[in-house]
């Protein structure tokens, strides 16, 4: 009966929560893996993107003649020639409000183009190259219309982006539960302040840009598309919408994928273009986007003007919280454009026990590239707006940060803790992690370095900025995301199955693009039934290998789909243990399995190894009455709630008031992500979130000059970081484990990101106090910080 | 991220890089590492229709002593001159900002003839022969000349090199124990620099400034001023006297400069004006 003479090799007890070396790394370290770009297509032909130049116009005409006749070029196409290949317009899934203003769009633009980038003609042809160089050649005539590009100017309807709508305003959203006890609270405050914050644009600029090949099936119709895409679920969905092919003749495969950020959580125009075009013109199509088309054609991040007010009593206790955003949307809504502030809005009372809670965010039209989601999406614009604002309280009232916090913090006891907002904060507990990270940081020992070098007037200043965050991730409860109008619902699906061999296979919903899911959920298998995580293979990311999930964002993957691998391995067991108490003449009742092996409690040389169990459900020769063969088991689980991980980060800065120039000297961060699979993987999430919520704070701003151009559109002037701007973290942690889940999981891709921005722009207004400096809008470029010190003096001449 | 069509050659000696040259005139760019060249061409904004790749020209590639000069093949990469212990001792200078352009991959392609060929003002070695006085030789159809640092870098982006001319060589002074200093001003480590300044103090002083101007340029009345036994405060004070700088993204003109007279005078203040 025995399937394999060396069964799977047993895990050294309690794989989870130890430092596996991710098993992904190895193919993309040596270059092995395959991304979109790599995908050989005999036969393939290349598409090239003729894009407006022009942030804002009415297309006159389109000559395509010249392009058309040049070498290996098989078609040209302009949006008016494809009108009728479109099923549906580009999809928007998140409509805030019943009478939110969404204007069609198409993957090709007609009439009007609204953004520099918007496309509105596609070359065909045999090569990349004659594509590129015939692209060239596309004459497109455009009478230019007048730029709308700052967000104070389109909320005044001066110049309309989109004359049909009769306004620049796509929504306004509110949130205001009780609206008296906002007034009485700033009515009766002993301090209040009002602050005027702005997120600048940021471009994504995953490592791997994106890209999309679609290949017809020379039989019955079908169609598979490789794309770089987050959401390959979601996409064939769409696609089926968007295009008219059967959902049922769709497939959708996302190979490795570079980086997302967010910015892969979409339906794009060349996805569409490119499957419409495969099926008119019955050959394989590819494209393959550019780093400098990346900056205009792929979705940008933030763009907010941020209205925060607080009113205290006189002890600095937070009575209430008032926040006016304007959310710049861009020249169209993509797929959640309209929602991404929304998904900060329950966050902006931050960490604190605020009585009183107000928020509106009016989405407007610019003519630049739209907004979608980036690495936080929401919730680091509002954490920044209110960590900002209490260091500025507690500026006000000339006390430290760290004791305005600890005086304002949501005690433990108080968990789950239900907001004024409205959300249930599932657990928490603030002040241990506050405390260990200023422990970490050596706190007043750098406020006395800081008052020796103020006394001393150095040129170099230190600052201290303080952050003390929490997030809302694990997306989402089906029901709460109805509530908001969402277009989808937030579970995750996941199988597991043991083969004949023993060896373990699960499929996954989720789609990773680098965060480590084949490590984590192969882990999370191999501690529930004892093996090792080699003999586990994870499958994703495949419409026609995994057909449900929901895909990867958010910060969602491990506190649902984890949690969907975790129940269906659940299910396994109790399968696998009925069949084993059947083969071994036991009580399942009174089996254990651990090691591998089922095993009689009180008897452990009566036992049964798991991969024997295996393959007697697979021959099924002896299989108690009523057990259908085969050992494999689903879940689909929807979460009850919401996670919110949480902890305290510590910036250092030294600015030199000569140049303006910042460096961060010190970074210490405390995160609480709740019970840890893998704190490797955790801890490589927190560098590159960090870092990346620091690249905001410091180095990245989309530039558009007053004409709509975009004047940031390569890497030279876009200032992605690299190592060397940063010193090396301080990181701890410390564990709440989440009751929204079985294994007490919160979340951890964007915490990082969310926590950096405002702790290090809180240390630079900090460094700069003494200047008078009291805010500095981000990246705080040396010469913005030179500027703001000049400035501050001359006014206090 | 595609350049247009072009034609491509690859000689094997210098004579047949010139003919090249001379066949095809203002349609054919040198090519040697790369770096500033093929980023202009993939975005499109160059577009020669004959790269000459002299890549392959190992006999421009040397660092050696002659006399009290050391003298620099034109193709030596800049990694080579960043790690060269006859530059570390004699022209520290040189070997030190060759280790501040842009990221290890860059240096491993870079050259110096070809960075200083460009002739880019925000590039960082054009300043550095600049401070140090250098002599850089020239070859074409009538032989060889030799042109002082001072007289080559003409206009933006425009040198005292004819079109049918290959730079094969920089000489520079051996400096072995003068003050110097490299002050380089930016955002990110791979960037250029936003301002900066290469310094010399040796007896006399050379100071020349990076990204100043649409040269590279001399800070003439800084030298002046510390020759003439002011200090690095007073001196550093006329880093931008005459001066046009840019404004662009980084920095506006004013800014650049403030920062030439903090960075000057820090620079002078390293290589020992007091």
């Amino acid at each position: 009966m025995t399937a394999l003479d060396t069964p799977p090799a047993a895990a050294p007890a309690g794989v989870l929560g130890t430092r596996l070396r991710r098993r992904e790394d190895p193919a993309l370290l040596t270059g092995e893996s395959r991304f979109v770009a790599d995908l050989v297509v005999p036969g393939a032909l290349h598409l090239a993107i003729v894009r407006s130049q022009v942030a804002h116009g009415r297309i006159r005409s389109i000559d395509t003649a010249e392009a058309t006749a040049m070498p290996g070029v098989v078609a040209v196409f302009t949006g008016d020639d494809l009108a009728g290949d479109w099923a549906a317009p580009m999809p928007c899934a998140w409509p805030v409000t019943p009478d939110m203003k969404n204007p069609v769009h198409h993957p090709l633009a007609t009439g009007t183009v609204n953004y520099q980038g918007d496309a509105v003609a596609v070359v065909v042809a045999r090569s990349e190259y004659e594509a590129h160089d015939a692209a060239e050649a596309v004459v497109v005539d455009i009478e230019s219309l007048p730029a709308v590009v700052d967000l104070d100017d389109a909320m005044t309807d001066r110049v309309l982006v989109h004359e049909s709508l009769g306004t620049n305003r796509s929504y306004t959203w509110e949130l205001t539960p009780d609206p008296d006890a906002v007034e009485r609270a700033f009515a009766e405050a002993a301090h209040t302040v009002s602050e005027r914050y702005v997120q600048q644009r940021l471009i994504p600029s995953p490592m791997e840009p994106r890209g999309v090949v679609v290949v017809p099936q020379p039989f019955g119709g079908d169609v598979t598309v490789y794309s770089s895409t987050q959401i390959p679920h979601i996409l064939k969905v769409m696609l089926a919408v968007t295009t008219g092919i059967p959902e049922t003749a769709l497939r959708v495969v996302a190979p490795s994928v570079g980086g997302g950020f967010g910015a892969k959580l979409n339906v794009y125009a060349e996805e569409i273009l490119a499957t419409v075009l495969a099926r008119k013109l019955r050959q394989p199509v590819r494209w393959v986007e550019e780093r400098s088309e990346h900056s205009v054609a792929t979705v940008h991040g933030r763009g907010q003007i941020q209205h925060i007010e607080l009113a205290a009593d006189a002890d600095g206790k937070v009575t209430a919280v008032r926040v006016r955003l304007i959310g710049d949307m861009g020249g169209y809504l993509q797929l959640i454009t309209p929602g991404i502030p929304l998904l900060g809005s329950f966050l902006y009372g931050g960490v604190y026990d605020i009585p009183a809670f107000s928020f509106s965010c009016t989405g407007v039209f610019t003519t630049k590239t739209p907004t979608d989601a980036y690495r936080g999406a929401g919730r680091p614009e509002a954490t920044y707006a209110i960590e900002r604002a209490m260091s500025a309280l507690a500026d006000e009232m000339g006390i430290d940060p760290a004791e305005l916090r600890r005086r304002n913090f949501i005690s433990a006891d108080k968990f789950p803790y239900t907001a004024a907002a409205g959300l249930v904060y599932d657990s928490g507990n603030y002040g241990p992690a506050l405390e260990r990270a200023l422990q970490m940081a050596g706190y007043d020992d750098l406020r006395a370095e800081q008052a020796r070098r103020r006394e001393a007037g150095d040129s170099k200043q230190l600052g201290i900025g303080i952050s003390s965050y929490f997030e809302m991730c694990g997306l989402a409860p089906s029901r709460a995301l109805g509530g908001l109008g969402f277009g989808s619902g937030g579970w995750e699906a996941a199988t597991v199955r043991v083969l004949p061999t023993g060896k373990v296979q699960v499929v996954t919903g989720t789609a990773p693009h680098g965060q480590g899911h084949e490590t984590s959920w192969a882990m999370i298998v191999a501690d529930k039934l004892g093996i090792d995580p080699a003999d586990v293979d994870v499958l994703h990311s495949d419409t026609a290998i995994a057909p449900h999930g929901l895909d990867t964002y958010g910060s969602r993957s491990l506190a649902v789909g984890g949690t969907a691998v975790y129940l269906a391995t659940d299910r396994v067991i109790d399968k696998a243990r009925t069949i084993a108490a059947h083969l071994i003449e036991a009580s399942a009742d009174d089996l254990e399995l651990s090691g591998g092996t089922f095993r009689v409690k009180g008897s452990p040389d009566r036992g049964i190894a798991l991969s024997d169990v295996a393959f007697s459900a697979f021959t099924a020769h002896n299989l108690p009455d009523g057990v259908e063969p085969n050992l494999e088991a689903s879940s689909h689980f929807d979460p009850p709630n919401f996670t919110f991980p949480f902890g305290t980060h510590v910036c250092v800065v030294e600015v030199d008031t000569e140049t303006g120039a910042v460096a961060v000297a010190r970074y210490i961060a405390v995160d609480d992500c709740g019970n840890q699979v893998n704190p490797m993987i955790v801890e490589g999430q927190l560098h590159g979130g960090i870092v990346q919520g620091a690249a905001q704070a410091l180095l990245e701003e989309a530039v558009y000059d007053d004409d709509g151009n975009l004047v940031t559109s390569s890497l030279l002037d876009y200032m992605v970081p690299s190592a060397t701007e940063f010193p090396s973290f301080e990181l701890d942690h410390t564990v709440t484990p989440s009751p929204s889940n079985p294994m007490g999981v919160k979340g951890v891709g964007e915490a990082g990101t969310i926590a950096s921005a405002p702790a290090v722009m809180n240390a630079i207004v900090d460094a700069l106090r003494p200047f008078g400096v009291r805010d500095i809008t981000m990246p705080a470029s040396p010469q913005r910080v030179w500027q703001a010190i000049t400035s501050a003096q001359g006014a206090a001449r | 991220m595609i350049p247009a069509s072009f034609d491509y050659a690859r000689p094997t000696s210098l004579d047949e890089a010139l003919g090249l040259l001379a066949e095809h005139g203002d349609d054919a760019k040198l090519l040697a590492g790369g770096h500033s060249l093929l980023p202009l061409m993939k975005l499109r904004l160059a577009a020669p229709s004959m790269l000459v790749d002299i890549g392959r020209l190992r006999d421009l590639d040397y660092i050696r002593e002659d006399g009290d000069r050391v003298r620099i093949g034109a193709l030596t990469r800049h990694t080579d001159v960043e790690h060269s212990d006859l530059l570390a001792r004699e022209v520290p200078l040189l070997a030190h900002a060759a280790g501040q352009v842009g990221d290890p991959q860059v240096r491993h392609r870079g050259t110096i003839g070809g960075s200083i060929a460009h002739g880019d003002p925000a590039s960082d070695l054009p300043a550095v022969v600049l401070a140090l006085g250098a002599t850089l030789t020239a070859v074409g159809p009538s032989g060889s000349r030799e042109i002082p640092a001072g007289d080559f870098f003409q206009g933006f982006l425009e040198t005292a090199l004819a079109p049918d001319e290959v730079l094969t060589e920089i000489s520079v002074p051996r400096l072995a124990g003068a003050g110097w200093s490299f002050q380089k001003f930016n955002r990110r480590a791979q960037d250029w620099a936003i301002v900066g300044v290469a310094a010399v103090h040796n007896g006399s002083t050379g100071v020349a400034l990076v990204n100043m101007g649409s040269t590279p340029v001399r800070a003439a009345a800084v030298e002046q001023a510390v020759d003439g036994g002011a200090g690095a405060a007073d001196a550093a004070a006329h880093a931008a006297d005459g001066l046009e700088p840019p404004s662009d993204l980084n920095a506006s003109a004013e800014y650049r400069r403030h920062l030439a007279q903090v960075l000057v005078r820090r620079a002078l203040q390293e290589a020992g004006v007091s």
